[in-house]
């Protein structure tokens, strides 16, 4: 039905896709699986439009095509529905339905009466039962989702690419989307399926294509393919392999001290996460393992208060720490490098040197003037001790490279010195030499009795990097993995594990 | 060799234009002042750059608030009407003295921006539709303290709209002290700091634990207790009241000044010293073409093509 042949998409400095097979059959519904940057997002964006590839073909129907925008796509019969809605949510439903293409009266007047019950018959015949006069905000996001799946299916769609559908839906929502996907698939529609839970995959989809790094690295039919095997795909890690020496930098085991001193217990956001308890101890590294989605990054935040919780307690060192605020926690001793360190960690228009100083000002400064002679002895000394390179302290720090930029915000919150350090893919995106600097630095803090938390995608590095892994998945603490069993094999098995025989800890 | 020289050309070119957006503004006063002091009659006299001085001075003071508000990626439209609220204020305790007086229409400044700065950072109003809604909120109030212009007859009043040290005006010097303290204040303080910092990346402020509602609150008190000292100075060199006409149109006049001095209106960056030198700029295009016998109309077209020119210019500034 729609297929790619040999795509490839080069973004400035970055290869997203490269020689990339994929083929999207009528009556089946495709897995599209892959870690965080295997190319995902960018495949689908190939398929509907919104990037033109750089090299290979796109056919459609047996035809090659070139679609350069996303509405050619959609007037060729391909429609997607994102993770966020794109309807207008002020709008009513029925107008959303069909916006666009609404039914015309005399004197080309858009047809009210018929336009509602038209979208009511539609919505019907998926088994929604929702005012179609509403305006669709005042739907939940479940039913806002299904709202945008209904315009997908009366646009008469050939093929509907689904990026990750589920991710705020309650389960019985889930059941009623996979019954209407299993219309779709009955009626002869294409269906491309993003997700990252694995439950749902081998529920409800036929076969699976799994990227990594821009490559195609296997594509099939799900029904012979066990969760370990996907899993290990995915990650790009073989079964059993046994590394005798590691590439990481990381030394290892810690000599960590007997009281944990940050305790969280019983994390709880809707939808993203259930019951989260974790402890570590001053001079311990404990590693989060887990999918994407997982609920890595969002314990982190609800720890470090940028995430407001539902329920559960955070305390360090047996004080308790007010939740959802990040001041707090910051005074409690808890730093968080988040994730995205372009959007949320770096101010870039400021120089390193008020990078470095932001979240310590308070400290650096007498009756709300900044102390400049103080504020530089600190600069001087984490940029040497860090190794930072940069022109000057002057310089901005959008300027710098991403490994000098994460140590800066390294820097930024050493200078309060934290007790608890949450560390969230703090090698993410950064060059080789920065990486291992990054890690020593890591094993040093840790020496030094800070109690580090820490997420990466790289299993190699949170296996090697950590005295202590907490497995996650879908928003739950799974497993954990002590001492001898921190092993990639144990991690792996524990995240492909069949749901219903998880511990809780 | 060839690739050296392109390179060299494209890198002066670079530079010239980053010259151009840090020291555009002074060097337009400067060629403003210099083709005035040739071609027009009675330019050079004290008495000229007196009234100049003193007829810069509310709209420098309003700007160096909005300067501060668009540093936070945000905006103060109520500025013209918290200026028309401190009048009526003015006036109206006038009977108590005018220290009195003048204090209460400060307060009245700082009411206005507690409610704009409460919106923005608790409600979470966008700065523009927050501001939108206090600017006809004070407008409205002043006009039903005071409806229409009414003498002000105070000689603490006059003395301070006319009085002068050593030849410069009291308003002048005010202006300038205000100036003064305002660049210090961005240059020096934590606050100053934690300004910019949520200006130019509001999550990477909030995760850094900085404290946004209270920095955004203070910038909006800051501007509105500014904005009512240019409506006191106002009243003062008017010898009137007038809280219908007071300060309208004020709002765009003080962007005007910001955005030709060279600071984003995305936030992160706040330029006083361009600020003060793009409020003089539009004061001085406008004597300019009055002073030529041009008609009013000329004035605005020339400000556009000022603002233009500045905004182009910081359009490549945000693509660097």
């Amino acid at each position: 039905m729609l297929s790619v042949t040999g795509v490839s998409k080069i973004f400035p400095g970055v290869r997203a896709l490269s020689d990339v097979d994929f083929t999207a059959r009528a009556g089946q519904v495709h897995a599209l699986v892959g870690e965080n940057g295997a190319g995902k997002s960018t495949l689908i964006k190939v398929l509907t439009g919104v990037h033109p590839p750089d090299a290979g073909e796109v056919r459609h129907d047996g035809r090659p095509v070139r679609f350069t925008t996303p509405l050619q796509a959609q007037q060729a019969g391909i429609s997607t529905i994102y993770q966020e809605v794109n309807l207008v949510p002020l709008m009513s439903v029925a107008r959303n339905l069909f916006l666009g293409r609404e039914p015309r009266g005399r004197l080309g007047l858009i047809d009210f009466r018929r336009m509602r019950r038209e979208a009511d018959e539609a919505l019907r015949a998926l088994g929604i039962r929702v005012d179609v006069r509403r305006p669709l905000r005042e739907l939940g996001v479940g039913a806002q989702q299904m709202v945008a799946l209904a315009r997908a299916v009366a646009v008469d769609a050939r093929v509907v690419v689904m990026d990750e559908p589920t991710s705020s839906l309650e389960p019985r929502e889930v059941h009623t989307l996979f019954e209407v996907i299993r219309l779709l698939r009955d009626r002869g529609v294409a269906v491309v399926y993003v997700s990252h839970r694995m439950d749902e995959l081998y529920e409800i989809c036929d076969a699976v294509t799994v990227l990594r790094d821009g490559r195609v690295v296997h594509t099939g039919p799900l029904a012979g393919l066990d969760r370990l095997r996907l899993v290990s795909l995915m990650l790009g890690r073989d079964i059993g392999e046994v590394r005798g020496e590691g590439l990481t930098k990381f030394t290892g085991s810690h000599h960590a001290a007997a009281e944990p001193v940050l305790n969280a217990e019983g994390l709880t956001v809707r939808h993203q996460l259930h019951e989260v308890s974790l402890s570590i101890r001053p001079g311990e590294v404990v590693g989060l393992g887990g999918l994407l989605g997982s609920g890595r990054s969002e314990t982190a935040r609800a720890v470090a208060g940028a995430l407001p919780t539902d329920a559960g307690r955070v305390s360090v060192g047996g004080v308790p720490v007010r939740g959802g605020s990040p001041p707090a926690a910051i005074r409690a001793g808890i730093s968080l490098l988040p994730e995205d360190r372009k959007a949320e960690g770096i101010v870039p228009g400021l120089s390193v040197r008020e990078n470095i100083a932001l979240a310590a000002l308070p400290a650096l400064s007498r009756f709300g003037l900044v102390d400049d002679a103080r504020i530089d002895r600190i600069v001087d000394t984490f940029v040497r001790r860090l190794r930072i390179k940069t022109a000057g302290p002057h310089q901005k720090v959008g300027e710098l490279s991403g490994g000098n930029q994460q140590k800066v915000l390294l820097a930024r919150w050493l200078a309060v010195h934290p007790k608890v350090l949450l560390l969230d893919e703090p090698t993410r995106g950064i060059d080789v030499g920065a990486k291992a600097e990054v890690q020593a630095l890591i094993d040093e803090l840790a020496e030094d009795g800070l109690a580090v938390l820490l997420i990466s995608s790289d299993t190699e590095e949170l296996i090697e990097g950590s005295d202590r892994v907490v497995v996650l998945k879908d928003g739950r603490v799974v497993d954990e993995l002590t001492g001898d069993a921190v092993t990639e094999d144990a991690l792996l098995r524990a995240v492909a594990a069949v749901p219903a025989g998880g511990r809780d800890d | 060799m060839t690739e050296l020289a392109v390179a060299r050309g494209a890198l002066d070119r670079g530079r010239l234009l980053r010259l151009a957006q840090q020291y555009g503004v002074y060097a337009g006063v400067a060629a403003l002042l210099l083709f005035n002091f040739a071609f027009t009659p009675h330019f050079a006299s004290a008495e000229n750059f007196r009234t100049q001085a003193v007829q810069v001075a509310p709209v420098l003071i309003v700007a160096l608030g909005m300067a501060l508000a668009i540093g936070t990626e945000g905006v103060d439209l109520s500025v013209g009407s918290v200026m028309a609220l401190a009048t009526s204020l003015l006036s109206l305790y006038l009977g108590y003295g005018p220290w009195v007086a003048a204090l209460v229409a400060v307060v009245g400044g700082v009411l206005v921006g507690l409610a704009n700065g409460a919106l923005v950072a608790f409600v979470g109003v966008q700065p523009i539709v927050a501001t939108l809604a206090l600017m006809v909120a004070a407008r409205g109030l002043a006009l039903v303290l005071l409806p229409q212009l009414k003498d002000v007859r105070d000689p603490g009043m006059s003395a301070l709209g006319s009085g002068d040290v050593l030849g410069v005006p009291y308003l002048v010097l005010i202006a300038a002290a205000l100036a003064l303290l305002v660049a210090f204040v961005v240059r020096r303080s934590t606050f100053g700091r934690q300004l910019l910092a949520i200006g130019d990346s509001r999550p990477a402020a909030r995760l850094a634990g900085l404290p946004v509602r209270r920095v955004l609150i203070v910038v909006y008190v800051c501007s509105g207790a500014l904005a009512a000292v240019a409506g006191v100075l106002a009243t003062a060199r008017l010898t009137a009241s007038d809280p219908t006409s007071l300060g309208t149109l004020m709002e765009l006049s003080a962007i005007t000044a910001v955005v030709v001095g060279g600071t984003p209106l995305s936030g992160g960056r706040v330029r006083i010293g361009g600020t003060v030198a793009g409020a003089v700029l539009i004061q001085l295009l406008t004597t300019t073409l009055v002073k030529h016998d041009l008609p009013p109309s000329w004035t605005q077209m020339a400000q556009a093509v000022v603002i233009v020119a500045a905004v182009y210019a910081a359009r490549e500034r945000g693509k660097r």
